[in-house]
C-alpha cells in the first residue's frame, strides 16, 4: 500500500487549482510512474495526493491559429508519439517520446509530470528546450508563460510557485517550423533505463548554411543545458564535416558532467562530443541539407 | 469497517469497475495499487506481483485494452474503468489465438512474465495496426523474463500479428 493520507480527484482545471491553494503542501500526481515508485521506496510517506488524471481538459494536444503547438500537461508519452500532428509538425519530439521507459510506463507517463519531476535525465525536457518551448503555468489568481530554461532550478528542483500547476507546453511556430531535428538517447539497455546522457539537435538550414542551430543536452549538468556557444558559431556557417566537429567539441564546453555509477565524467564528456556530432549530421539530413562528407 | 491510515483519517473510496467483463463495485482504501486490488480482493491472481515499482511488467493488465503496469496505478483510479487481466482472455476454457501462439512457438518457461507478455501481444493484435519485427520487440520491452531469452516470446508474438492479419 502506498502511504498517502489524502487523495482528491478533481474534474475540472478550476476545482483542482483551488484544492492546490486551499493547501500547497499537496503532492501533484500525474501518470504516477514517478510518485507512486517514490512512495513505494517510502520517500514522500504521509503525503496528500492532488491527481490530475480526470482532468480531460489538460490531456489535448493542438495547433493553435498562430502555429503555436499547445500539448496538455497530462498528455502521455503514447499520445504524443501516437499524435500525428507532433509526428508531422515535431518528430524529434516524437522520437524522444518513444525513447523513454516502456510501453507500459509511456502509456501513462504524461509529459508534464516529466518535466516537473525535475529530472536531468527527462527524455522530453532536453527535446522540448531545444525546440525552445514554453511552459504554461497556472494558479487559481495568476498565469505565467516561461521557457524551459527558466523552469529548472536544480536537480529534481523545479520553479514552480505554491499552489502552480504546469497547464501545457507551447512550441512557438518559430521553434519548429523548417527544421530537422534528432534526439539521441544514450543507455545501458534499449527500453525502462534512464539516460546516461540525451543529446537534441534542432536546426534550420539553407543552402548548406545553418540558419539557426540548437543543442541542448540531458545528464550533462544538474539541469537540462543548451549550448549557446556552438548555437552562435553555427549562424550562416557552411555545414561541412568540419563544421560538425567543431560545434560538437563546442558543445562539452557548457557541460558540467560529473561521475555516477551510471557513468563517469570523463566518458560522459566524450559522449557529448561524439553524440553531438551523429545528431548534428542527422537533424541536418533531416533539415534538408546535404550530408556532411 | 472504516479503514484508517496513520493520522486517523479515513482513507475509503467507492469503487465501480468491470474485470473480465463483469461489473464489480465496492470500498476500497485509497492507498491501494490496482495490483492489490485485483489480487487480494478480486483474487485475480494472474496478476503477478514482481518488482513492485514498474520496472518487469508482471502486473501488467490491460485498462481499456491499454497495456498498464497495475502496481504502479492506484486502485482509485481505475473508477469507470474495463480491466482485462489473463483470467479474461481464454474464453469457454478455449485459449485465446495469442495464447495458442505462445504455446505453440515454447515461449514459455516458469510463467511469471507470461500473463503479462500475452495482455501486451492482445493489446498489439486488437490494435489492427502492423508492426515491424523492431516495433514487435519495442512493444514487449517493459516485460522481463529471466528465463525464454526473449527469441521465442517474440516470434510467438509476430506469430499471433501475423495469423490475425490472415484472418481479420
Amino acid at each position: 500500500m502506498f502511504d498517502i493520507c489524502e487523495l482528491f480527484e478533481p474534474e475540472t482545471l478550476l476545482e483542482a487549482k483551488r484544492i492546490l491553494r486551499h493547501d500547497p503542501s499537496l503532492k501533484v500526481i500525474a501518470g504516477g510512474t514517478d510518485v507512486l515508485i517514490r512512495l513505494q521506496h517510502g520517500d514522500l510517506a504521509g503525503s496528500g495526493l492532488l491527481s490530475l488524471k480526470n482532468i480531460a481538459e489538460l490531456e489535448a494536444i493542438r495547433l493553435l491559429r498562430d502555429g503555436t503547438l499547445e500539448i496538455g500537461a497530462m498528455a502521455p508519452f503514447t499520445k504524443i508519439f501516437r499524435s500525428e500532428l507532433l509526428q508531422k509538425k515535431v518528430p524529434v519530439l516524437c522520437e524522444a517520446a518513444v525513447s523513454m521507459g516502456g510501453p507500459q510506463v509511456r502509456n501513462v507517463a504524461t509529459i508534464g509530470g516529466n518535466i516537473c519531476n525535475g529530472a536531468v535525465s527527462a527524455d522530453s525536457a532536453s527535446t522540448l528546450f531545444a525546440l525552445d518551448a514554453l511552459l504554461r503555468l497556472e494558479t487559481l489568481e495568476d498565469e505565467r508563460i516561461i521557457p524551459m530554461g527558466e523552469f529548472y532550478a536544480g536537480p529534481g528542483k523545479v520553479n514552480l510557485r505554491p499552489g502552480e500547476l504546469l497547464v501545457s507546453i507551447l512550441i512557438p511556430r518559430e521553434g519548429y517550423e523548417g527544421t530537422g531535428g534528432h534526439y539521441i538517447k544514450y543507455a545501458m539497455r534499449k527500453a525502462m533505463d534512464i539516460a546516461t546522457l540525451g543529446v537534441a539537435v534542432v536546426c534550420r538550414v539553407r543552402e548548406n548554411r545553418f540558419e539557426d542551430l540548437r543543442i541542448a543536452l540531458g545528464v550533462a549538468a544538474p539541469v537540462p543545458i543548451r549550448c549557446f556557444e556552438a548555437e552562435a558559431h553555427a549562424k550562416g556557417r557552411e555545414i561541412t564535416l568540419e563544421t560538425i566537429q567543431e560545434l560538437a567539441a563546442m558543445a562539452v564546453k557548457p557541460s558540467r558532467a560529473r561521475t555516477s555509477w551510471r557513468a563517469s565524467k570523463d566518458y560522459r564528456e566524450h559522449l557529448i562530443e561524439v553524440l553531438a556530432q551523429r545528431a548534428l549530421a542527422e537533424a541536418v539530413k533531416r533539415a534538408g541539407g546535404c550530408r556532411a562528407h | 469497517m472504516l479503514t484508517r491510515n496513520s493520522a486517523g483519517v479515513a482513507v475509503m473510496k467507492k469503487l465501480a469497475l468491470t474485470v473480465n467483463g463483469r461489473p464489480y463495485a465496492f470500498d476500497i482504501d485509497i492507498r491501494e495499487s490496482l495490483l492489490d486490488v485485483l489480487r487480494d480482493r478480486l483474487q485475480f491472481t494472474g496478476v503477478k506481483q514482481g518488482c513492485s515499482v514498474g520496472e518487469c511488467g508482471a502486473c501488467t493488465v490491460l485498462i481499456d485494452g491499454v497495456p498498464v503496469n497495475s502496481c504502479i496505478y492506484l486502485a482509485a483510479w481505475a473508477h469507470g474503468k474495463s480491466i482485462t487481466t489473463i483470467e479474461g482472455i481464454a474464453q469457454e476454457g478455449q485459449l485465446s489465438p495469442v495464447q495458442e501462439a505462445f504455446v505453440e512457438e515454447g515461449a514459455i518457461q516458469c510463467g511469471f512474465c507470461t500473463p503479462g507478455l500475452v495482455l501486451s501481444t492482445t493489446a498489439m493484435v486488437e490494435s489492427g495496426r502492423t508492426y515491424t519485427h523492431d516495433e514487435v520487440r519495442r512493444e514487449l520491452s517493459g516485460h522481463l523474463c529471466r528465463c525464454t531469452g526473449y527469441q521465442k516470446i517474440v516470434e510467438a508474438a509476430e506469430r499471433a500479428l501475423r495469423e490475425a492479419e490472415a484472418e481479420p
